[in-house]
């Protein structure tokens, strides 16, 4: 397998605290891989740093076989690499429109067009041109989202990653956001790296996930193989409890 | 069963520049001791329900209804003192996210310290044997040194165990969780609740339990009431849930993806017009 992604003995340390411990990870072009895990397990660091918003220790990133500087990211490499965000409510400027702020990713990468590319993004997002000029506070969190994700869109990315998309949003809305997220994917062949806690969406989403505790990988496995209890780590089974929801029997222990 | 809440016909609404936003538009229910479900969406009103009941809606807020009764009192026309002793001795509230309510720089002991004291005559000593004892039955482990950390130091699941401890030392008949666990890990969020269960049980309180996610809801409570737009659409027993009729409740039941089911894409709600009539 050629990895479009990898990072191999990746650590990341805050002074003594480990929050990354030698972790490798390979993601295929086409793919969408999930990372799980609870608060702390360093879900969304190892993320972070692919993204060089962590200060990497040790251990190197790769992206399409070349390895990537340890602190700095070029501008081609954010032109291929995109985030979203767990929290609509903080990743959107409020004194800024979305016609702005969809503006702004243009504007780095000196791509020519915006009037089209803004038009063509907001409707890819499902959301008419009528939403142009608003700030985002006149916007619901599902709203914001989507914007959150069409300015991602909008350079033309092949890796999105996405730090719980939609754990902030009403179970309702999350369905809207993850078929959007799903549709966008099969549209233009990207690949995603998602993390979040749940393992239902993740199941959903991804065809390959690893389970991350401590800062360490502890299972990998196919969705496949988790909806068919095939698992080994008893931390992956409790997860897999917890995500079936409150039994009135088990908390009387 | 006895009655202990009865709401009926209650409206919340909120002028502003623009016109008057309706938060709650004619919501009637009523309470024994037992746990009742509020689930909808961010903006059906769930919340606004609650706050309703605790005296916490904002000051600019209109609210009437034709009986909102707790315990032969009348909420409505009760003067502030009476509220305020019924808030936090009788009637207690746990909030969503234990980062933001709790104060960031009292120790966690002297606030549930705090809550005692205000509603009972205890010596300082003794309300801190409770505070501790308290601490210990929402299975705080080292509830001695917890008593003395203040809240930044302590994690969002201890932390909101020791919010549940602060609401419930008081001993109140009725309590409102609204969103108790949405801000915390799936684990932890079982340990909560379990706890929060056996309590309830234990104390014989009235229980209402606000969430947008109606499996955890119909999980945990008797009686699940849904909202939207700010009205009561359907009204079920939990163990009813696969019965339910509204388009609505059946959309939030079904858009959830879980594990096990291959559904893409995911069924979204198609929201029709007349459901906010």
């Amino acid at each position: 397998m050629t990895a479009i992604v990898s990072a191999e003995n990746l650590t990341v340390a805050y002074d003594d605290f480990l929050a990354l411990d030698a972790v490798s990870i390979d993601v295929a072009p086409g793919e969408s891989f999930g990372l799980v895990g609870e608060s702390g397990s360093g879900k969304s660091t190892l993320l972070r740093a692919v993204a060089g918003l962590s200060p990497v220790a040790s251990g190197r990133i790769m992206l399409d076989g070349k390895p990537l500087d340890a602190k700095r990211r070029d501008k081609a490499f954010y032109r291929q690499v995109q985030m979203v965000f767990q929290d609509p409510y903080g990743s959107l400027h409020p004194r800024q429109t979305v016609d702005r702020l969809l503006q702004e990713p243009l504007a780095v990468h000196g791509i020519a067009g915006a009037e089209k590319r803004i038009l063509r993004a907001l409707d890819e997002v499902g959301l008419g041109s009528s939403f142009r000029f608003r700030y985002s506070h006149q916007l619901s969190g599902g709203q914001r989202q989507r914007i959150a994700i069409a300015r991602a869109l909008i350079i033309e990315p092949q890796i999105m990653l996405l730090d719980e998309p939609t754990s902030a949003l009403d179970a309702s809305v999350q369905a809207e956001v993850l078929n959007l997220l799903e549709q966008v994917r099969r549209d233009r062949k990207l690949t995603y790296i998602m993390v979040s806690h749940d393992l239902g969406v993740v199941t959903h989403m991804c065809e390959r996930l690893a389970v991350m505790k401590g800062g360490k990988v502890v299972e990998r496995l196919s969705s496949a193989d988790l909806v068919a209890g095939r698992l080994k780590e008893d931390y992956t089974k409790n997860l897999m409890v917890a995500s079936k929801g409150f039994v009135r029997a088990a908390s009387m222990a | 069963m006895s009655t202990m809440l009865t709401v009926d016909d209650l409206r919340v609404s909120f002028p502003t520049r623009t016109g008057v936003i309706e938060a709650v538009r004619g919501v009637s229910f009523t309470l024994g001791r037992e746990r009742l479900g509020i689930v909808g969406e961010s903006g059906s009103g769930k919340s606004q329900t609650g706050r309703a009941i605790m005296g916490l809606t904002p000051a600019h807020a209109k609210i009437s209804a034709k009986t909102l009764n707790f315990d032969g009192i009348d909420l409505l026309t009760a003067p502030p003192k009476v509220r305020r002793n019924l808030r936090g001795s009788r009637v207690a509230m746990i909030l969503q996210d234990p980062k933001y309510s709790l104060n960031p720089v009292m120790s966690i002991g002297r606030q549930i310290v705090e809550t005692l004291r205000t509603h009972e005559n205890v010596s300082k000593r003794e309300a801190r044997d409770r505070a501790i004892a308290m601490l210990e039955a929402v299975q705080i482990r080292d509830a001695g040194r917890v008593f003395d950390l203040h809240p930044h130091e302590v994690s969002g699941g201890m932390g909101q165990r020791a919010m549940i401890a602060m609401m419930l030392i008081a001993g109140p008949e009725l309590l409102v969780a609204d969103e108790p666990t949405s801000a915390l890990d799936v684990t932890v969020q079982l340990e909560v609740l379990g706890i929060l269960d056996k309590l309830v049980a234990e104390r014989g309180m009235g229980l209402i339990f606000i969430s947008h996610d109606l499996r955890l809801v119909s999980s945990f409570c008797d009686r699940v009431i849904v909202m939207y737009a700010g009205k009561i659409v359907e009204e079920l027993a939990a163990s009813d849930l696969g019965n339910a009729k509204h388009p609505y409740t059946q959309g939030l039941l079904n858009c959830m993806p879980t594990l096990g089911t291959d559904r893409h894409p995911l069924p979204v709600l198609d929201r029709q017009p007349e459901w906010a009539l």
